[in-house]
């Protein structure tokens, strides 16, 4: 099976704080060795030529555009599109069509993502059935065919009831719920932040409140059942101040962020750019600081890639009736290099929150180099400068909120099971 | 306005713009109160009055500035039911270029929306209403109104009344109004007043009692009877009795205030007959006369600035 030897990198493992030169040998889709070790000889051998090789990307927040959209997104473009951005291992929401809230979708999705040979596909199971926010689904069920947490994707469970039971109930076999941090009533028919920019462009608007409050609701939700929650994305000064002040009082809360939130503000959506509207609305210079400062201090414990295919035709309309995502595989890793360029993280500290801590967080054997694992890799050139282009990115969605954007930190390489998937 | 291809919105149009937009408006004011307005200025031209939602008073007034002019003015109503069919706006857009139209006149609910037309289409985009975004003719012809009655704007206070937060005319207002040196208040209920306005140089009041006071002329608005069962206002005759122009209101603003109002009044809501009907005070029928000489200043200026693509 796959044999190779991948010389002359710079090996990066923020899970052990790993940063040196050597080499990594990979034996029958495993990672054998790595560091400095004598190559065997007769062994296919890739010149990394002085690249950094990190562990394979873990994306715990994306959409694939199946079942139900392949007109945006299909999994094989999807794929595409991960390995292109060095993503190795991702977690697929459920707010498809159909949503994933049978067991038999959440093996097909498994099964789609190895048939792929690129990518692993966690499926999240919907929280509720339909992610319709009424009845809750067959969360253990969900759970035994391989959820690895439960979610209605960008509707925010409104019922804090249903919330609370399922809270308590997923807590007997250790699962998380996922919410999106929008209060509903608020939020509806909104699509801008509200403030001077809004009103201005005549945008129904959205208060940032609507984040925190929710935030704040569920926080105590948590408390009450002792339930695991996860918000995701977290894009507000207000919510992530909540969220540290929870996880120091031991309440079971996580959360993570997207690359438009900490490195775009509401301007970005300027004369009506559609490509730029997202859920939730892009913010304020000041919670765009705040987010950056916040992958710095720990409160955020990843950064997702928030990846939502659309395609012209669910762009090209007034703003306020655009659908609302941006794509974001290919760009997930050069956007989060760009805290790094800008001194507010390490290396190890940007990558952590794109390997390690993801794979922690939902329990999946990813995101770390070890020995005798399977040898997922991303290698990469911190330095090398390329510019985001709509029309040109990997995969079949161009709806990316950075078109224009010159980045710094390409990927070269990706490896899946010891296999060169892209590069 | 000589260089600009569209007239999308009065945001970011220099205050030497509108001032020649008005100039050339004032000119066709006279042209038509004697009937000479050059009937073979646009002739061979093509304006299409593309409205998305329903509207007489703006629509007739483009159609009638068009035709002063001798253009040929189509109107197209598009029912809501074509666009549940799925024609996009884009699609509308691409079957426009096909008719080698010139001019287009769009009133949309959503805005933005003949800003996104006006990057697909060949014709000069002029936009007749988007949304809660703008209406820039309406904002130019109460500018014009204003400076025929006061000799100009610099220093004038004008108050805008009411259901702010929902008004277009309320925008193009603010920005044309402060361009030219008037002093802007919005005077509403917060429910009604938009998150920070302020920025746009505005003064925000939340009674007429204490906004009125020192005013020059007293602009309300439309109040759409969704905005009770929306809960933003709580009835009708509450707004009245809190926002409603009466004569008794109107004494606070200066003895020689004038009332204004883009139509179509709710009398009783926000306005009283008897105020909106007194010949003395109010401007609401000089604001129609208006609206076609600003429109045909519009419908000049952007044909002399472009040429459609042939």
């Amino acid at each position: 099976m796959s044999d190779l030897l991948i010389s002359n990198v710079r090996l990066l493992d923020p899970a052990t704080g790993l940063d040196e030169p050597g080499a990594l040998l990979i034996r029958d889709g495993r990672i054998a060795d790595f560091g400095r070790f004598a190559p065997p000889e007769n062994i296919p051998t890739f010149d990394g030529q002085n690249a950094a090789l990190c562990p394979g990307l873990v994306d715990l927040r994306a959409r694939l555009g199946e079942p139900g959209f392949e007109y945006r997104e299909t999994i094989e473009s999807a794929a595409q599109a991960a390995a292109a951005g060095g993503i190795t291992t991702l977690a697929a929401l459920p707010d498809s069509a159909p949503a994933i809230d049978d067991p038999a979708l959440v093996h097909l999705l498994r099964a789609r993502g190895a048939q792929t040979g690129n990518l692993t596909i966690h499926p999240y199971g919907a929280l509720t059935r339909g992610c319709r926010g009424t009845d809750m689904a067959e969360l253990f069920l969900l759970h035994e065919a391989g959820a690895v947490a439960f979610t209605d994707g960008s509707r925010a469970l409104a019922n804090a009831r249903l919330l609370r039971l399922a809270l308590s109930y997923t807590k007997s076999f250790g699962a998380r719920i996922v919410q999106h941090p929008e209060e509903p009533t608020l939020a509806e028919a909104g699509c801008a932040t509200e403030g001077e920019l809004a009103t201005r462009l005549g945008l129904p608007a959205i208060p940032a409140a609507a984040e925190a409050i929710q935030v704040a609701r569920d926080i105590a939700l948590a408390e009450l059942t002792g339930g695991a929650i996860h918000f995701s994305p977290v894009s507000t000064a207000a919510a992530l101040a909540l969220i540290r002040d929870a996880k120091q009082r031991g309440v079971n809360v996580t959360c993570d962020t997207a690359p438009p939130y900490f490195d775009l503000n509401e301007t970005a959506i300027g004369d009506y750019r559609t490509y730029a509207k997202l859920t939730p609305p892009l913010r304020r210079d000041a919670d765009r600081q705040a987010t950056a400062a916040a992958l710095a201090d720990g409160t955020i414990d990843a950064i997702v890639s928030d990846h939502t295919p659309l395609d012209a035709d669910d762009k090209r309309l007034p703003f306020a009736q655009a659908n609302a995502g941006g794509t974001g595989l290919a760009t997930l890793l050069g956007v989060t290099l760009a805290q790094y360029h800008g001194g507010h993280l390490t290396l190890l500290q940007a990558l952590a929150l794109l390997t390690e801590k993801p794979a922690r967080l939902l329990d999946l054997a990813a995101g770390r180099l070890v020995r005798g694992a399977q040898a997922d890799c991303c290698l990469f050139h911190p330095d090398r400068i390329w510019q985001v282009q709509s029309g040109k990115l990997p995969g079949k969605a161009q709806n990316t909120p950075f078109d224009g954007r010159a980045l710094e930190g390409r990927v070269t390489a990706t490896f899946k099971a010891g296999k060169q998937v892209f590069g | 306005m000589p260089h600009a291809r569209h007239l999308l919105a009065i945001e970011g149009m220099h205050p030497p713009e509108i001032t020649e937009l008005l100039d050339v408006a004032e000119a066709y004011a006279l042209l038509n109160r004697s009937g000479k307005a050059p009937r073979d200025l646009l002739r061979g031209k093509t304006l299409i009055n593309l409205f998305f939602e329903d509207s007489t008073r703006t629509r007739t007034s483009f159609e009638l500035a068009g035709k002063r002019l001798g253009a040929d003015v189509i109107n197209m109503a598009v029912s809501a039911s074509s666009v549940s069919k799925g024609e996009t706006l884009l699609d509308t857009a691409s079957t426009l270029n096909a008719m080698q139209c010139d001019l287009l006149a769009v009133r949309h609910a959503q805005s933005g929306a003949p800003a996104l037309l006006a990057q697909k289409v060949d014709a000069s985009v002029i936009n007749a209403g988007d949304g809660t975004h703008e209406h820039p003719t309406q904002a130019l012809l109460d500018a014009l109104t204003i400076r025929r009655r006061k000799g100009g704007l610099e220093n004038i206070t004008v108050a805008i009344c009411g259901d702010i937060a929902h008004s277009r005319v309320a925008r193009s207002n603010i920005f044309a109004l402060t361009a030219l040196g008037a002093r802007v208040r919005l005077i509403g209920p917060p429910t009604l007043i938009p998150a920070e306005i302020e920025q746009l140089g505005v003064t925000v009041f939340h009674t007429m009692e204490q906004g009125l006071p020192g005013t020059d002329i007293v602009m309300m608005l439309r109040l759409q009877k969704e905005r009770m069962t929306s809960g933003l206002v709580p009835s009708a005759r509450e707004f009245f009795r809190r926002y409603g122009l009466d004569h008794a209101r109107l004494a606070l603003a200066k003895p020689d205030a004038l009332v204004m109002h883009p139509g179509p009044m709710n009398r009783g809501v926000e306005i009283d007959s008897a105020v909106a009907d007194d010949p003395q005070r109010s401007l609401i029928r000089e604001q129609v006369e208006m609206g076609v000489a600003v429109r045909m200043a519009v419908l000049d200026l952007l044909s002399r600035s472009h040429t459609r693509n042939v």
